[in-house]
């Protein structure tokens, strides 16, 4: 199933800023930022179709996962 | 009142207040700034310095700024730019809170930080700041780290809090406290290129859901920096949504964060 990726700030970084993927029904978050291989502890806000979502939430087909890095300066 | 009204009516040209007027009416009537104001805004005077104000806030809106009550935690890059802008708006009272004193890495973004007060308390050049920009507003410096502990003390009688930390922790505690004492935040943090800005209406926990988990004290602005114009950017969203939820005008950001990246500009809307 297609699933469109978004990464924003740092994560670009040597990656990218969006593009879709193909991964098997009921994959996690975690799973394909393993797979892009961004170390979990550079991403700190996973959104799913724009909603706050978790890391264990699984995705359905055509959903966009954007991952944020933590950002806290002030 | 009826005395100052009519002095301010005698006095008033062309429905307007100018300064010299404000002070002359302070001095004769024994008043505070912030009352001749008030004295004016009721009978429906304008205080020359809030005419360009005019129609975005009406008269009603800048008597209720003017008993407003703000807090701005940390005065830093993003807290100077929004104690700058809030004290122009007409808020009434303002505690501004932070330990620090400005040294030579604040100056490329800190707009309170000159060559002029290298070594002096942020809190202290804040309220210097503001004395010369709007007299009507009152200042409570208080120069010590936000604390969990002292947090409810700090924040006492304040309407919305602005959040100007640098610290993902202490974020957090500001965040709980203001949850605990009812009263809305307007969150911001900065990195690099990168801005993001929400507001947290009490019992909505945003802040606590966008760093839940996280064990470290600072993101990414600890390896990117912090430019001039990311403070400045989400500063100036936060006073805008300060001065509407002290309205209650608009729609504010609650359970919804703007995500800016200014490299690229682009915008994103999220929902928390």
């Amino acid at each position: 199933m297609p699933i469109t990726v978004k990464l924003f700030a740092s994560l670009r970084k040597g990656r990218f800023d969006i593009d879709d993927w193909a991964y098997t029904p009921g994959i996690t978050g975690r799973q394909i930022m393993h797979d892009i291989g961004i170390p979990e502890k550079e991403v700190r806000l996973i959104f799913v179709n724009g909603r706050h979502a978790s890391l264990e939430d699984r995705l359905a087909d055509g959903d966009t996962l954007a991952l944020f890095p933590p950002v806290g300066g002030g | 009142m009826e005395k100052i009204g009519d002095f301010l009516i005698t006095h008033a040209q062309g429905g307007m207040l100018p300064w010299a007027v404000e002070v002359q009416a302070a001095e004769e009537f024994s008043l505070s700034c912030r009352e001749v104001e008030l004295a004016a805004l009721a009978a429906e005077i304008v205080p020359a310095r809030y005419q360009r104000n005019q129609n975005t806030l009406s008269l009603a809106d800048q008597a209720t700024l003017l008993k407003s009550h703000v807090a701005v935690i940390g005065c830093g890059g993003l807290g100077g730019y929004a104690i700058e802008e809030l004290a122009r708006l007409g808020i009434g009272k303002m505690t501004v809170i932070d330990p620090d004193t400005f040294e030579e890495h604040n100056l490329n973004r800190q707009i309170l930080c000159t060559i002029n007060v290298l070594g002096m308390p942020k809190v202290d050049v804040a309220q210097a700041r503001i004395r010369v920009i709007n007299p009507a507003v009152e200042v409570i410096p208080v120069r010590e780290a936000f604390s969990k502990e002292q947090g409810s003390e700090m924040l006492r009688g304040v309407q919305v809090a602005v959040d100007g930390l640098d610290s993902i922790p202490t974020r957090i505690q500001l965040a709980e406290v203001c949850d605990a004492m009812g009263i809305p935040l307007v969150y911001g943090s900065v990195g690099g290129w990168y801005g993001q800005i929400t507001t947290q209406m009490p019992g909505q926990h945003s802040v606590q859901a966008i760093y839940q988990d996280y064990s470290g004290e600072y993101g990414i602005e600890k390896t990117l920096g912090n430019p001039s114009f990311s403070p400045a950017l989400i500063a100036s969203l936060q006073a805008a949504e300060a001065c509407k939820v002290l309205l209650g005008t608009g729609h504010c950001l609650a359970r919804r964060m703007l995500f800016f990246n200014m490299l690229d500009m682009e915008m994103e809307t999220l929902v928390l």
